[in-house]
C-alpha cells in the first residue's frame, strides 16, 4: 500500500520534471525567431568559438558560445528543436497509427490476420534498424518527409508487438465475452471494449517513440543524411561538434546534453502519464 | 414439468487441445462434451455440477452460443440456434444473457457501472430513458445509486458481483446462465448473492442454469439438477430426488465428499479407527 | 494438554500494522499444543494468513510487527537473531501452501525439489534425503514413486501435487506445519482424500498443525480446537466440538448459518445480519481504543 503511494509520489515528480522540459523545448520551438538571440545561419567568422557566458572571452548576447563559423550556438539548437519536433511528432504518430492498429487486428481477430502480420513483424525485425534508416533515406532522397517516412516504416513493429501482446492479454477477460452476450459485434467489441483498455500502453510507447524518433533524426543528421545540411539540426551540430572538440568542446556537450534530456523527458512523460492516468494502476 | 425452453440433443463440442498441439499446424480437437440430452423447463432453475474437468463451463458457453456445437442440436424457445453465424444471434442475445464466475474480470476497468449497465440496454434498442433504466437496474440487486458512477476497483466482491447480475437482468431476458457465480465469495457476501438471486428469479420467472461445483448451494437454490463428469451427464433429476435418493455411485460420493459443519469424527477415517 | 509441557507454538499478543498505521493483527492470542490441530477460520482480511506468515517469518515488508511475542517450542523468535530463527524456523517448522502449482519451480523436476529442503537446510546426505522423500511418498499413497520424482510439475494433476507438497512438508518432521488453504483449490472429492491424508500423516508423525481454512466444514472435520478471525482479531476460541455444539460470540453464529448444508437448504446460507456486522465494528473500535492509549 506504502510502496504505491511512495511509487505514486515518484511519478508525479517524474511527470512534472519531463513534462516542463519537453514544454520549455517545446515552445522555444514553436517561437523560435522571436527566442532566438541570433540568427541561426548567421556567420561571423570575428565571432568564432566563443566560450560560453561563464568563460572568460564570452560575448553577451552568445549565452552558449560560437562554433567554428560564428555561428550562435543557442540560437542553432532552439531552431533545431523545430526540427526535432516535427520529426517527432510526425513520425511517432505515423508509427502508431500503423503499428497499433496491425497490433490491435493481430491480437484480437488472432487466426489468419495474427499469423500474417506476425510473420512480417518478425522479418522487419530482422533489418539492423539504422542502416535500414540510411537505406531508407538514401532511397528517398533527403529531406524532412523522407526522414519522418523511415523512422515511421521502420518502428511501426514496436508498437505492433507491445499492442498484440497487451490486445491478446485483454481479449482473454470475460468483458469480451460479456460484450458478446450484450449482443455486440467483433469489430464493436475492438473499439468499444479492447481499445480503451490498451490505450494507455500505446500512449507510453508513443511518448517513448518520439525520443527514439529524436535519436534516428539526430543520427541521420549526424551521417549527413537528414534535412539539407543548412538547417540547423542537433544531430548536424553535434556532427560539426566532434570536429573542434579540442578546440570548443561546448558544440559538442550542448547539443548531446539537450539531445539526452528530451529524450528521457520523452520517455519518462510517457510513464508518467501512464502511472497516473490508468484507473487499474491508480 | 413446464414445456421446455431449451432442448438440448446429442450435444457435442470438441475444441483444439493445446497441450497436444504440435510444433508447426493445428492443435488436435479433443471432445469435451460427449453427446447430452436434456431440457430445460421453463421459469425455472436447474443446477449443472461437476468437478473441474467435467465440461460444465462448457456445456454452459455452448447453450449461450459463446461457443459453437460440433453436432447435435440446441433449441432455444422453439428455434434451432445450433449454427447460428453471430449475426443471426445478435437479435437473440438479449434473452441469452450470462453472470460470469469472476466478477473482476467480467467488468470492464475503464467503464463507469452505469455504462457497463446501460451497454447491453443499449445494443438491444433499449436506449431510451437509460438513466432510469440503469437506476432501476441497481435498485433490483440493493446497490445505492451513487455506485452509478463508480469503477470496478471501487467496489468490493459482492457488490461487482451484483453489478454482474444487475447487467444480465437489465434486459428481463429468458435466459440466465450463472457460471460459479459464488466461487470466489466469502461465505457471507456468498449467502447474499445467492438470495438475492432466488428472489430475482421468482419475481421476474427467469429461467436459470445455475453452475456450480457445490451441491449445498444447488440444493438451496435448484429445482433440478444435471450432475456431470467428463463431458457426460452422470445423473439428470428433481433437486429433492437427488438428495435423498441419489441413483448413482458418483453423485453419492460427490455428496459424501462435502465437508459438512457439524463435527462427524467418522468423517475422515478410512476404516473403524479410534479418533485419537 | 498436560499444562506443564510446553506448547508447540504460542502466539502471545501479537499485533501487527500496515505503513499507513491500520492494525492487520489486532493482539491475537492463541496456543497450538504439540500434535494437535488447531483451525483458523474467517473470511477473507480476517488476518488469517497473516498469522501463519507471521509464524514462518515471511510476512511481507510492509506489514511490521508492533507488539508480541512468538514461541516456537519455548524459543522467541524475536529474541532470535535473524540467521538463528531463519535455521529454527527452517528445522521445526514446514508449510503446505494453497496454491500447489505455483508452490513448485515449474522448470526443475519434483524430486530434487524435494530433497533440496532435507540436503541445504537440515544438512542430510543426499541418499538419506532420497530414502525419506520415497518413504513419504510411499505415505501419501503416490503409487509410481519414481515416474513422479521424474515429472515437472505441470505434468501432474492437482491432487497429485497437494500430495507431493504434503510429503515434502513431513519429510523433514517438523514440530509444526502451517497449513495454509491446503484444498481450496481442489474439488470436493480430491479435498476429502487430501484432508483425510493430512489427518492420518499428522496422527502417526504426531505432528502439530496451524490449520487455516474459510471453511467451517473443513474446520469441523479437521481440528481439535479453533480460533475465530476477524478483521485480524480473535472473537471465539474453543475445543471444535464445543464449537459446534454451541457458537457463543454472534459472528460465529452468523458464520454458522451463511455456510451451505445440503441436509438442511433452508436453515443455511443465511445472509450475515447487519446488526452483527455492527456488533463487530464497534467491537473492534473499542479493541483500538483501549489498545492505542498505552501505545500512544
Amino acid at each position: 500500500m506504502d510502496e504505491a503511494r511512495i511509487s505514486r509520489h515518484g511519478s508525479r515528480a517524474r511527470l512534472w520534471l519531463a513534462g516542463g522540459w519537453l514544454l520549455i523545448a517545446l515552445l522555444a520551438a514553436i517561437f523560435a525567431p522571436l527566442v532566438a538571440p541570433q540568427d541561426p545561419l548567421a556567420q561571423d567568422l570575428m565571432l568564432e568559438r566563443l566560450p560560453p557566458f561563464w568563460l572568460d572571452g564570452a560575448e553577451p548576447g552568445y549565452w552558449l558560445g560560437t562554433d567554428s563559423l560564428g555561428r550562435d550556438l543557442l540560437s542553432r539548437l532552439i531552431f533545431g528543436a523545430r526540427i526535432a519536433f516535427i520529426v517527432a511528432f510526425a513520425a511517432a504518430l505515423a508509427a502508431c497509427l500503423v503499428g497499433s492498429t496491425l497490433g490491435l487486428i493481430a491480437g484480437y481477430f488472432g487466426g489468419w490476420a495474427d499469423r500474417i502480420i506476425s510473420r512480417i513483424v518478425d522479418v522487419w525485425m530482422a533489418f539492423p534498424p539504422v542502416l535500414f534508416a540510411i537505406l531508407l533515406v538514401a532511397v528517398l532522397g533527403t529531406g524532412l518527409s523522407s526522414v519522418i517516412i523511415a523512422i515511421a516504416v521502420i518502428d511501426w513493429t514496436r508498437f505492433c508487438r507491445v499492442i498484440r501482446a497487451e490486445t491478446m492479454g485483454q481479449s482473454r477477460m470475460d468483458y469480451v465475452e460479456n460484450a458478446r452476450i450484450a449482443g455486440y459485434g467483433r469489430i464493436g467489441i475492438m473499439l468499444r471494449e479492447v481499445l480503451p483498455n490498451v490505450v494507455p500502453s500505446i500512449v507510453a510507447l508513443l511518448s517513448l517513440e518520439m525520443g527514439i524518433a529524436v535519436i534516428v533524426e539526430a543520427i541521420l543528421s549526424f551521417v549527413n543524411l537528414s534535412i539539407s545540411t543548412d538547417d540547423p539540426t542537433w544531430g548536424g551540430i553535434i556532427a560539426e561538434g566532434r570536429l573542434s572538440i579540442h578546440q570548443a568542446w561546448w558544440v559538442l556537450v550542448f547539443p548531446l546534453v539537450t539531445l539526452i534530456l528530451t529524450v528521457l523527458s520523452f520517455s519518462q512523460f510517457g510513464e508518467g502519464l501512464r502511472a497516473r492516468f490508468d484507473p487499474v494502476l491508480r | 414439468m413446464a414445456e421446455p425452453l431449451f432442448s438440448v440433443r446429442g450435444l457435442k463440442v470438441a475444441l483444439p487441445d493445446m497441450t497436444r498441439k504440435p510444433l508447426i499446424g493445428r492443435a488436435p480437437l479433443a471432445e469435451i462434451l460427449k453427446g447430452l440430452d436434456f431440457d430445460l423447463p421453463k421459469g425455472s432453475v436447474t443446477g449443472i455440477v461437476g468437478e473441474s474437468g467435467s465440461g460444465k463451463s462448457t456445456l454452459g458457453r455452448a447453450l449461450v452460443r459463446l461457443l459453437e456445437p460440433s453436432a447435435g442440436k440446441v433449441i432455444f424457445d422453439g428455434r434451432d440456434i445450433t449454427h447460428l453465424a453471430e449475426a443471426e444471434l445478435r437479435p437473440l442475445r438479449r434473452n441469452l444473457q450470462m453472470i460470469f464466475q469472476d466478477p473482476m474480470s467480467s467488468l470492464n476497468p475503464r467503464r463507469t457501472i452505469a455504462s457497463i449497465i446501460a451497454a447491453p440496454l443499449k445494443q438491444n434498442g433499449l436506449g431510451d430513458n437509460l438513466k432510469a433504466r440503469v437506476a432501476e437496474a441497481l435498485q433490483r440487486v440493493g446497490l445505492p445509486q451513487g455506485f452509478a458512477s463508480r469503477y470496478r476497483h471501487e467496489l468490493s466482491g459482492g457488490q461487482r458481483q451484483r453489478v454482474g447480475i444487475a447487467r444480465a437482468l437489465a434486459l428481463s431476458p429468458k435466459f440466465v446462465l450463472a457460471d460459479e457465480i459464488v466461487s470466489g465469495l466469502d461465505v457471507s457476501t456468498q449467502a447474499q448473492i445467492l438470495t438475492l438471486l432466488e428472489k430475482l428469479a421468482a419475481e421476474m420467472g427467469l429461467t436459470v442454469a445455475f453452475i456450480s461445483h457445490d451441491l449445498s448451494v444447488i440444493r438451496r437454490l435448484c429445482r433440478q439438477v444435471i450432475v456431470m463428469r467428463e463431458g457426460a451427464i452422470v445423473e439428470a433429476s428433481a433437486t429433492d430426488t437427488l438428495f435423498e435418493k441419489p441413483q448413482q455411485a458418483y453423485t453419492r460420493d460427490l455428496l459424501a465428499a462435502i465437508p459438512l459443519p457439524e463435527i462427524d469424527d467418522a468423517w475422515l477415517l478410512p476404516a473403524a479407527k479410534a479418533p485419537a | 494438554m498436560n499444562a506443564l509441557a510446553k506448547p508447540c507454538l504460542d502466539i502471545r499478543s501479537l499485533s501487527a500494522v500496515l505503513p499507513n498505521g491500520l492494525r492487520v493483527l489486532r493482539s491475537v492470542s492463541l496456543a497450538v499444543e504439540p500434535g494437535e490441530v488447531r483451525a483458523l477460520v474467517g473470511e477473507s482480511g480476517a488476518g488469517k494468513t497473516m498469522i501463519g506468515k507471521a509464524v514462518l517469518g515471511v510476512l511481507p515488508s510492509s506489514v511490521r510487527i508492533v507488539e508480541g511475542d512468538m514461541l516456537l517450542e519455548g524459543e522467541d523468535l524475536g529474541k532470535l537473531q535473524a540467521k538463528a530463527r531463519r535455521t529454527l524456523i527452517g528445522a521445526r517448522t514446514a508449510l503446505i501452501p494453497q496454491d500447489p502449482l505455483t508452490a513448485l519451480n515449474p522448470s526443475r523436476r519434483i524430486g530434487p525439489q524435494m530433497t533440496d529442503r532435507l540436503v541445504r537446510i537440515l544438512g542430510w546426505s543426499g541418499e538419506k534425503a532420497d530414502a525419506r522423500i520415497r518413504q513419504l511418498l510411499d505415505e501419501v499413497q503416490i503409487r509410481e514413486p519414481e515416474r513422479v520424482l521424474k515429472c515437472y510439475p505441470h505434468e501432474l494433476s492437482g491432487g497429485m501435487r497437494q500430495r507431493v507438497l504434503i510429503a515434502a512438508a513431513f519429510a523433514a518432521e517438523p514440530r509444526l506445519i502451517v497449513a495454509d488453504e491446503p484444498t481450496t483449490a481442489l474439488d470436493v472429492t480430491v479435498q476429502k482424500q487430501i484432508l483425510r491424508l493430512i489427518a492420518q500423516l499428522q496422527r502417526e508423525h504426531g505432528t502439530a498443525i496451524l490449520f487455516v481454512t474459510h471453511d467451517l466444514g473443513v474446520v469441523a472435520k479437521i481440528s481439535q480446537k479453533v480460533s475465530v478471525l476477524y478483521a485480524g482479531k480473535v472473537v471465539e476460541e474453543a475445543e471444535t466440538a464445543a464449537l459446534f455444539a454451541a457458537p457463543q460470540h454472534p459472528y460465529t453464529r452468523a458464520l454458522m448459518a451463511a455456510t451451505p448444508r445440503y441436509t438442511d437448504p433452508f436453515a443455511s446460507l443465511k445472509p450475515v445480519d447487519e446488526a452483527v456486522l455492527a456488533g463487530l465494528a464497534s467491537e473492534i473500535a473499542a479493541a483500538d481504543q483501549a489498545w492505542r492509549r498505552p501505545h500512544g
